[in-house]
């Protein structure tokens, strides 16, 4: 390994966590005010112009928050679980690709952090990875609603795991290779949306049940569990967490559009290849915002219905799913 | 060493099952500090994993002594008291105070009168059921209800704040009558509303009537029947939904409720979702009969001229010696109405209210009594909750719509 490599994994690093971190920031401010649309208000608007301050203003207030532990916690595990649950969230973009190689200084580069030809099975493993955070926060709270969120944050990721990696399975077959940049590449000319619509919509009810959004947010559940497994959580603790799930989000919109919406493919990109990171944060956005929608809309999912759900329909027809994908892929492809 | 107090389960242990002594079940505290029991209200709830085996509503954190400090007071100044008590329908309890009075001293409210009262009592009923709407849509997680319902709920304190200058403590229902007339701009604002508020009732319902996730989290959750509900004396939208039309408004009208053309809307299955629809269905019947009122809103006095018991408006005080003599009479001393006891009730939102009145002749009431409707709603919510998933629990408290303020007087 040369320096040189290493320093550019080091810069592409640098990019992706400082971007998701910024973008965690704006992602937070951009719900807040599209939120406030759907709801006849006007949102977050005095810090800086059109709110734009807001994000450093709130990081500021919970900065400053004193940061207290529980008497009885178990107190390595209750300080480990935000950070067991931030790591998995920023690295697990690490495998998408923004946009075609680009020429800098007479170098060509590759605008992800690496390309590993099992991308989509990282995605999988580092997802699984994050489910441990939130139970452990939950169960080291030493908290009845904090226990009851952990313990429904297991349940339900596990059996949406299943549904996800199923979902996963159909742009895999249709590109012949496990690497997100081979798959990106195989939508030059026609979007995998047009040939898994119902790979596209499993994807999107499984991840917005594992990361816990709204309206399967049932760890969390406000009503009724208070704030479920961050309870006891506050000041910079809280926030990791809170990082955690808009970083997440941002993740699975990312994904989700290089998976199914073409990531950074979109016209011209074969004389500006530049476009493609901001044709894939469009897309982004556009995921972002019907995240928010979803949120502004529904009631949440009851756990014992969720957990069903999970297994009677959405497991049965992902596997349905990939079946009819690789019987039409043998008579069409031969 | 700092010393924890812990919570023992021998305190508990005529309330929860023996298995939570054995810590097979969790008992678990909700509240009185918690998002979603509407007020301070505390639950001992015993589950399941998730199913609740036993709830135990714990009341007392609100409790104001409102009824003993009414007793204090002359029944002028008491009835500030009243609007204290369930603080969703304030214009109603002074409505079911006034009326206990004028039963009491033989007062009679002219038509104007009456009939700016059923205009102000049915918006009452519609903004309490706003609130509830919104909050009990937000008890399900469904968010955007909540602010929607704020919107249009607005619009009618504003024409509290209209005629009283006051947006919940109004106290402009008095005994004979009203504190004075409306100004001319309420007959606007009121139709504003009328005209508005069908669409927006519509709005909310293409939220929430048909939408699958808010059928799943309502339907067959929190059932009850009618007879448990005679049993237990629950009234209003809850009973309504079991099958049984009874309601105030019709059974014993007051204020000349028997003139305006409204149905009592039923359903039958008693479950949250039976308790939303009646409520959905009750805000548009409270529009129409807010319409026949003000279509033929009579002209006239808004008060009873009874001179002994109605303070004299400001405009004869500077004119006449007797009216400055009523005047302070009846705010030093107040009136004292005859010997008696009597009993006077409204349709609240939330079922039958009451107040119990016994005169022993002095200014001051000797005994007043509120019999208020979330009072037995809130000793249903055992039998509701039973076996229902804690989630549900929070649905079910918030489709009963119980009030602290109204359960602790």
């Amino acid at each position: 390994m040369t320096f040189g490599l290493f320093l550019e994994w080091a810069v592409k690093s640098l990019i992706v966590i400082l971007g998701m971190t910024i973008g965690f920031a704006y992602v937070t401010l951009f719900e807040r005010r599209v939120l406030a649309r759907f709801q006849v208000r006007i949102g977050p608007n005095r810090a800086g112009k059109g709110g734009i301050l807001q994000p450093v203003a709130d990081a500021l207030k919970l900065i400053f928050k004193e940061d207290l532990i529980p008497d009885k916690a178990d107190k390595l595990i209750f300080v480990l679980a935000p950070v067991l649950t931030v790591i998995p969230a920023l690295i697990i973009t690490g495998v998408v690709p923004w946009g075609p190689p680009i020429t800098l200084f007479g170098k060509q580069f590759t605008l992800s952090v690496t390309d590993i030809n099992v991308g989509a099975l990282y995605i999988l493993t580092v997802t699984s990875i994050s489910i441990y955070g939130i139970t452990l926060a939950g169960w080291s709270s030493n908290n009845k609603y904090a226990t009851l969120g952990g313990l429904r944050a297991t349940a339900q990721m596990i059996s949406y795991e299943l549904a996800l990696g199923l979902s996963f399975i159909g742009p895999i077959l249709l590109a012949g290779s496990m690497s997100l940049t081979e798959i990106v590449h195989a939508q030059k000319s026609v979007w995998f949306i047009v040939y898994q619509p119902l790979g596209a919509i499993i994807y999107m009810i499984s991840t917005i049940a594992e990361i816990n959004r709204s309206p399967f947010d049932m760890p969390e559940a406000e009503q009724e569990l208070t704030a479920g497994y961050h309870v006891e959580y506050s000041g910079m603790k809280f926030a990791l967490f809170f990082m955690a799930e808009y970083i997440k989000m941002i993740a699975i919109c990312m994904i989700g559009a290089t998976l199914f919406l073409g990531g950074f493919q979109g016209p011209f990109l074969d004389q500006q290849p530049w476009l493609g990171p901001i044709y894939l944060l469009l897309k982004v956005v556009v995921l972002l915002f019907g995240l928010v929608w979803i949120r502004a809309t529904l009631p949440r999912i009851r756990y014992d219905r969720l957990m069903a759900f999970g297994w009677k329909i959405l497991f049965p027809l992902a596997l349905l799913n990939i079946m009819v994908t690789a019987l039409v892929m043998i008579l069409v492809g031969g | 060493m700092r010393e924890i107090q812990e919570f023992s389960l021998d305190d508990l242990r005529h309330l929860v099952s023996p298995r939570a002594l054995t810590g097979e079940t969790m008992v678990l505290n909700m509240g009185p500090q918690h998002p979603s029991t509407h007020g301070v209200l505390r639950l001992i709830v015993e589950l399941d994993g998730e199913i609740v085996v036993n709830c135990i509503p714990d009341v007392g954190y609100l409790h104001t002594g409102i009824e003993k400090n009414m007793e204090g007071k002359t029944y002028q100044k008491a009835e500030v008291m009243t609007d204290r008590i369930d603080y969703m329908y304030t214009m109603g309890n002074n409505l079911v105070y006034c009326l206990a009075v004028e039963k009491l001293t033989g007062l009679k409210s002219p038509p104007r009168a009456d009939a700016i009262r059923v205009i102000l009592a049915e918006l009452s009923r519609i903004q309490s059921h706003l609130l509830w709407i919104g909050t009990s849509a937000l008890d399900l997680a469904a968010m955007s209800v909540f602010l929607y319902a704020m919107r249009e709920r607005e619009m009618i304190m504003d024409v509290f704040e209209l005629v009283s200058g006051q947006r919940m403590m109004t106290t402009f229902i008095r005994p004979g009558g009203l504190w004075r007339d409306v100004p001319s701009e309420f007959e606007a604002a009121v139709r504003e509303i009328v005209r508005v508020f069908p669409k927006r009732i519509a709005e909310y319902e293409a939220l929430l009537t048909k939408n699958p996730l808010f059928l799943d989290r309502t339907r067959g959750i929190g059932k009850i029947d009618t007879m448990t509900c005679k049993a237990w004396d629950v009234t209003g939208p809850t009973l309504r939904a079991t099958g049984l039309a009874h309601d105030v408004r019709k059974a014993n009208p007051y204020c000349g409720f028997e003139q305006y053309d409204f149905d009592i809307p039923t359903q039958t299955t008693g479950d949250v979702y039976a308790r939303y629809l009646v409520r959905v269905e009750e805000m548009r019947q409270s529009v129409r009969i807010v319409e026949q009122a003000l279509n033929k809103l009579p002209y006239g006095s808004v008060r009873d001229n009874n001179r002994k018991y109605v303070p004299p408006p400001r405009s004869e005080i500077g004119m006449s010696m007797e009216a400055l003599i009523h005047h302070f009479k009846l705010w030093t001393e107040g009136f004292s109405p005859p010997v008696g006891s009597v009993y006077a009730t409204v349709e609240s939102p939330r079922g039958e209210m009451g107040v119990f009145l016994e005169s022993d002749g002095s200014p001051k009431p000797y005994r007043v009594h509120y019999r208020t409707p979330s009072v037995p709603l809130l000793q249903v919510l055992p039998i509701l909750s039973k076996g229902h998933y804690v989630a549900d629990l929070v649905g079910i408290i918030g489709s009963i719509d119980i009030v602290l303020g109204d359960t602790d007087r």
